[in-house]
């Protein structure tokens, strides 16, 4: 189960290295007028929606509506036709991946995109990565704990140790990643996420393959991570009990268009989103 | 088990006190062992020790970061020539001319590690195969660079010539020494690299890339990176190798090696430094060792030779030698797909639970 105690520690630390310098402003995240086709096949149109700092924002839609497509445009790995991501003013569209990952926007995917030949700690590490400076040489050198190499790993290693803590995976650890099963590869996946402490997360089905006390103990973790690291989260679900439950906001889309967006009760009573879920009535 | 108190222990050289008692012990073996070995096998370790930062270097690209070479034999030879050139027309202190010329072999990685952005696999393999042979060629085709007579190696001159100090190796036991000595300070720092940032990124490229941009790895940076470092490493070794040989021609580094310096690797164990190590010293020592005397074997010698002459080729015994590192390797690959470092693992298992 969560520990409340070491996430909050956690979000102290956080809070006090990262956070304090972000604006106050209210347009934080905006994806306007996005689209891509492939091949003549329109996957994403005109999608625009805007979400708050710190909120819970889904994306709900029938399979191949486009939903893991925004994803991929957002987080630099497929480049839209036409619109903008904007995140704290800045545009995101033509950067390539690593640097959207260093403006502080992280991902999980929908098949899981792990380092399957490496352990649970150095997957963990890898999040970090955007926060250390070891070069090759200063690598190299690492002749005893006190120089600036081992200094880094040891400093960042507290960190991962806390998300370790948080997401309950230190009997994990050292395993690797390609001996685990499927529930806890998710969870390895959302931590290494967590571990570049970014603005912005986008989950991408993080429940998909979990059972039903795994899909409990992740609800109270994303709800601890909006509250205690102070992070956006976009979601992409199916589970529409976990979605009603902690969804802030709902974006619901059908073939690459927007439904509608609302708040869960809106969302849940629309007559075109029961459609597209349920099928038309004849 | 022993308790951790600190996350450093995770990650330091000695990760226990026996630990250490075996890296002194094999210490003291390495540096007493040309006080009881003929000059000969002193020689064969040298060829092994240069092996040894050669394969470390391949296995950081091909094990860890999974990229395939088979043009490092290139690196290899810029590493000896670049050295024994920039000592002979240019006067410069073996020192500098190693790093120099290792740093030009890195840039060459780093020529190399541009079109493996786009390239994978078999495509990869072929690219870098076309510039070991270019290498050979262009080298092979200069004057400068001794054209096809080769080049014999300048006295090894640890001191500075410029100030007047001078400290020539000239046996192969003193080499002997300046060679183990870099060599423990290349697997050492090639051990410190796989296990921060940089090392993690190259693994992270390797098993899944797409990931790594994800999380911030610039695949760009970092593949040439580990082009780079490999060909720095097969850099140093080609101008210790140099030296080792005295004598060297472009046909020294021919696409045989390349494929040799790759099957230490595959032999020994992708992505663990033992495993280079392991795997450079075994297949060195059959190439060079395994049937030197075996014509005096009574019998068996003879039969061999009659064998050979009736049947193969005019290079006599060696065919033998050839056959068995076939067979060696195939036996390796089938039952230990992970090498002599597999076996190694095994060992060291079964020692921790021993007796039970």
């Amino acid at each position: 189960m969560a520990a409340p105690g070491c996430a909050t520690a956690l979000a102290a630390v956080t809070r006090e290295r990262n956070y304090e310098r972000r604006p106050a402003s209210m347009d934080h995240f905006r994806v306007e007028n996005l689209s891509i086709s492939f091949g003549g096949l329109k996957a994403v149109s005109n999608v625009s929606f805007s979400v708050d700092r710190n909120s819970i924002f889904s994306i709900i839609g029938p399979n191949g509506s486009g939903k893991t497509t925004i994803f991929n445009m957002i987080s630099g790995i497929y480049k839209p036709d036409q619109g903008r991501v904007i995140c704290d003013g800045e545009n995101m569209v033509g950067l390539t991946p690593d640097r959207i990952a260093r403006k502080g926007i992280a991902r999980t995917f929908q098949n899981i995109e792990l380092f399957s030949n490496a352990t649970v700690m150095d997957n963990l590490m890898l999040g970090r990565h955007i926060h250390m400076k070891t070069g090759v040489f200063t690598g190299a050198f690492m002749w005893g704990p006190r120089s600036k190499a081992a200094r880094e790993e040891v400093k960042n290693r507290e960190i991962v140790e806390r998300i370790i803590d948080f997401l309950d995976l230190q009997s994990i650890r050292d395993s690797f990643v390609a001996n685990l099963p499927y529930g806890k590869r998710k969870l390895v996946e959302l931590g290494r996420a967590l571990a570049m402490e970014p603005k912005i997360l986008l989950l991408d089905e993080p429940s998909a393959g979990m059972n039903t006390e795994e899909k409990e103990d992740l609800n109270i973790w994303i709800k601890d991570i909006q509250d205690d690291y102070k992070v956006t989260i976009l979601l992409i679900e199916h589970d529409m009990n976990m979605i009603m439950g902690i969804s802030d906001r709902i974006f619901a889309m059908s073939q690459g268009e927007k439904i509608i967006e609302g708040t869960p009760a809106e969302v849940q009573s629309h007559p075109e989103v029961i459609r597209a879920y349920l099928g038309e009535e004849r | 088990m022993d308790m951790k108190r600190d996350y450093y222990e995770d990650i330091r050289l000695f990760k226990s006190n026996v630990v250490i008692f075996w890296t002194v012990v094999l210490l003291i073996a390495l540096f007493t062992a040309p006080l009881y070995i003929d000059s000969y096998n002193v020689y064969l370790l040298n060829i092994i020790m240069v092996h040894v930062i050669l394969a470390v270097g391949l296995n950081i690209l091909v094990g860890s970061t999974g990229q395939i070479s088979l043009g490092h034999a290139g690196f290899f030879a810029i590493g000896a020539y670049g050295t024994a050139l920039l000592m002979m027309k240019f006067q410069i202190p073996f020192v500098f001319a190693i790093l120099i010329a290792a740093f030009i072999a890195a840039f060459f990685g780093f020529i190399l590690g541009l079109p493996a952005l786009r390239l994978e696999g078999p495509y990869l393999a072929i690219a870098s195969l076309g510039f070991g042979l270019t290498i050979m060629h262009i080298i092979g085709g200069m004057d400068v660079f001794g054209g096809r007579m080769g080049v014999r190696a300048p006295p090894l001159d640890l001191g500075i010539q410029q100030l007047g100090l001078t400290w020539i190796l000239k046996t192969d036991v003193q080499k002997y020494y300046l060679i183990l000595i870099l060599t423990i300070l290349l697997v050492v720092g090639a051990r410190n690299i796989l296990k921060t940032r940089v090392g993690r990124s190259f693994v992270a490229i390797r098993d899944s890339d797409i990931a790594a941009e994800v999380i911030g790895v610039n695949l760009t940076i970092y593949k040439t990176l580990a082009f780079a470092v490999s060909a720095f490493y097969a850099g140093v070794a080609g101008g210790l190798f140099g030296f080792v040989l005295g004598f060297f021609d472009p046909f020294t580094f021919n696409l045989i090696l390349s494929i040799m310096f790759l099957v230490m690797v595959v032999v020994g164990g992708l992505g663990a430094i033992q495993g280079g190590i392991m795997g450079a010293a075994l297949i060195t020592y059959l190439q060079y060792d395994l049937f030197k005397n075996i014509a005096e074997v009574p019998y068996l010698g003879a039969f061999l030779v009659a064998v050979s002459k009736q049947w193969f080729t005019l290079v006599g015994l060696e065919n033998f030698n050839a056959m068995a590192i076939g067979l060696i390797m195939i036996g390796i690959i089938i039952f230990e797909p992970l090498g002599m470092f597999g076996v190694w693992i095994r060992l060291k298992k079964y020692w921790m639970t021993w007796p039970f």
